[in-house]
């Protein structure tokens, strides 16, 4: 007989045995998937390996796929740590990346680099903190449910994009030629104002990178060792007992979402100034990359610790880039996605063993007269 | 003069509201019975594009006469949306996991870059013609009727069989035993518990039943609306779906009205504005549908409604038996 009962304590170290454990079942389970679908496991994962994480050049290229994890998964991170669900990532990254470009537009190339990405952060968080106070607020004033009306400003943002880029003569556009007046797009950014970048032993790293490792750890302290970090959890856990404690559980919610957008806003401000030097509202542009959504698996298998929301990313990143890279007829888009969700899925199975203890033996309630012959 | 009462734009805006509310109405009644039961299923997007991509499937390889292909392509859309929720059911109901993680996992895990678009893709489903689609059946010849006839008569099978749903649903759950005890499960369920109900067989019943009607939402878009596969096809339709169980008051008759209204912004009008010359811009008219949601959610959650009207006590909360 199988007994499910709640642990009082949860030792340190199963927090870090089940996700591994999770994701190794994960592995176990997405090898019986791509067996089921034709290709071969162990081949499959030396090619994704190989990819993701052999050589200066795949390592370049999964810093580059991992830096918006990064940020998204931080942002959601911070947000779920108050059970605030806000999954508007995606559009709160696409805010950014409009206001960061922006301000990049506006300054022009004559500006020193140092101030152009200064000015690029500071208005990619602005742009992503004011998106997600819209369902900030709401949540705070009229206690609309934020998992909806943040995933619906997804949407909205992605079409503002494509209107001020396809459907406006906004200043965003360019109308330099007459072949960017009929292809329309964004106006690029200029060599100058590029994010720099650091080479080390051969790989290249985006200041975006760096910036997301010091964003996680500004966060790690918030959370560790702050009185805000603090009223967070309380607030999270229980929000009578905050009540009750007299937290301002609305400012909180309202500062929480606005952090959140920010990091998610940085990650847009990353984008253009690190990779994409351009607002690229195509379909295939930042709307066709799905950071914000991925975001969220990253938060939820790192269980919105900071450090391992870092590390997640990373890995997911290597997984993404390797799937771009392997994309084919026998590596068919969408596989990363599927193998994204089943890690997911194990991760949340294995929750049950962090909170739960699991026994295998005789029932509470014994039946007395049944002889004491119970296996040890 | 009743051709061109027929083909005015209020006329168009109704019909294509109700062709486009359909979708949404099965994906809702699917959700509503799932969280009457105390299961927040936030996966309907996810189950949707899944069912759309399966149907598709049946249509395009299932060998018979058109209406037989039909009627299995909705049955293996529904399979495929019940198989999905499964997973869900599993998570929530027997592992007890965040009900709220584990459906937005499963919309991520379904969604525009994860399942639906690998079937799709490795099935060679994207932008082939449909070899059949559900038709508008022109009911007892009534087609040409004034102002009722193309709303009314002149719809496709799916949009009558939503309202045999509507109708079985509702009286499922107000005038059957299985219905009332299904509201106890969801309001109670230690006192369902008590009265000997099995909570876990109902709550994993009425998930999977979720997860099907999901599926068949998905179908009339890949079988009647597109009609056709192409990445992310639903474009957030289940998302609106889950707001719709909000605004219905978890009510079946109610989610009919609200479905038509989503319907009518997010496909009726745009489409029939397109249709009657008009131009207005795009992107705003797509943007509707979207900030209407948000708008009577909010009217929803503040004012009279202010207790959650309706909303099952339970919803959300895993029910273990050892801690009640």
């Amino acid at each position: 007989m199988i007994r499910v009962e709640r642990r009082l304590t949860q030792p340190r170290w199963l927090s870090v045995a089940v996700p591994l454990g999770s994701v190794a079942v994960s592995f176990l389970v997405i090898a019986a998937v791509l067996a089921a679908t034709g290709h071969g496991p162990i081949h499959t994962y030396r090619r994704l390996f190989d990819a993701a994480f052999s050589g200066s050049a795949a390592w370049t290229a999964t810093l580059i796929s991992a830096t918006p994890l990064l940020f998204t998964g931080l942002a959601a991170a911070v947000a779920f740590r108050m059970k605030l669900w806000n999954i508007g990532g995606e559009g709160q990254l696409y805010l950014g990346a409009l206001t960061a470009a922006g301000i990049a537009i506006w300054l022009g190339p004559g500006v020193p680099t140092a101030v152009t990405v200064l000015a690029m952060c500071v208005c990619g968080y602005l742009g992503g903190a004011l998106w997600a106070l819209i369902p900030g607020v709401l949540r705070a004033f009229a206690r609309t449910n934020e998992i909806l009306t943040s995933l619906m400003l997804n949407y909205v943002a992605g079409l503002l994009l494509t209107y001020l880029i396809f459907d406006s003569a906004s200043p965003w556009r360019d109308v330099s030629t007459v072949q960017a007046r009929s292809f329309p797009q964004a106006i690029a950014l200029k060599q100058s104002q590029f994010w720099s970048t650091i080479t080390a032993s051969g790989v290249v790293v985006p200041l975006g990178f760096l910036l997301a490792l010091g964003v996680g750890a500004a966060l790690y302290g918030l959370f560790r060792s702050t009185r805000f970090g603090f009223e967070m959890d309380v607030i999270g856990d229980s929000p009578r007992a905050a009540r009750y404690a007299g937290m301002h559980t609305r400012r909180k919610i309202l500062a929480v979402m606005a952090i959140s957008g920010g990091v998610a806003g940085l990650g847009g401000a990353s984008q253009i100034g690190d990779f994409a030097h351009v607002l690229d509202a195509s379909p295939q542009g930042l709307q066709g990359s799905n950071f914000g959504y991925t975001g969220i698996v990253v938060a939820a298998l790192g269980r919105y610790n900071p450090f391992a929301v870092c590390l997640v990313g990373l890995l997911l990143g290597g997984l993404q880039n390797a799937g771009l890279y392997l994309q084919g007829a026998d590596f068919p888009s969408g596989l990363v996605g599927v193998m994204q969700g089943i890690i997911l899925f194990c991760a949340l199975g294995g929750e049950l063993l962090i909170r739960y203890r699991v026994r295998l033996g005789r029932r509470a309630a014994v039946v007395e007269s049944a002889p004491a012959a119970e296996s040890p | 003069v009743i051709a061109a009462v027929n083909d005015s734009l209020a006329v168009g805006v109704l019909t294509q509201a109700v062709v486009y509310g359909t979708p949404i109405l099965f994906a809702a009644l699917g959700e509503l019975l799932a969280e009457r039961s105390g299961v927040l299923n936030l996966g309907v997007e996810g189950m949707m594009l899944v069912g759309a991509v399966m149907g598709f499937w049946a249509v395009q390889r299932a060998p018979g006469p058109s209406a037989l292909v039909l009627v299995l392509a909705v049955a293996t859309a529904a399979f495929a949306g019940l198989v999905m929720s499964f997973i869900h059911a599993f998570l929530v109901v027997t592992l007890r996991a965040s009900q709220i993680v584990s459906g937005l996992a499963l919309t991520i895990f379904g969604g525009v870059v994860g399942l639906s678009s690998y079937l799709g893709n490795d099935l060679g489903l994207a932008d082939v013609p449909a070899r059949y689609q559900l038709g508008e059946l022109n009911v007892f010849g009534l087609k040409s009727v004034p102002v009722l006839g193309p709303i009314v008569f002149d719809q496709s099978a799916v949009v009558y069989a939503s309202w045999a749903v509507v109708a079985a649903v509702s009286f499922y759950l107000a005038r059957t035993r299985t219905g009332l005890n299904v509201r106890a499960v969801g309001e109670s369920p230690a006192a369902a518990d008590a009265m000997g109900i099995n909570v876990t067989v109902y709550r994993y019943a009425h998930v999977l039943a979720g997860g099907a009607l999901a599926g068949i939402g998905g179908a009339c878009f890949s079988l009647a609306i597109t009609p056709g596969w192409t990445q992310g096809v639903t474009g957030g339709a289940g998302w609106i779906a889950i707001a719709l169980v909000i605004f219905s008051f978890w009510r079946p008759e109610l989610c009919l009205v609200g479905a038509y209204l989503f319907g009518g912004l997010s496909g009726g009008l745009p489409s029939a504005l397109q249709a009657h010359g008009y131009t207005v811009t795009p992107e705003f008219l797509n943007a509707l549908p979207y900030l209407m949601t948000i708008v009577v959610l909010v009217l929803v959650s503040t004012g009279l409604a202010r207790r959650r009207l309706g909303a099952p006590a339970a919803l959300g909360v895993p029910y273990v038996r050892e801690e009640r």
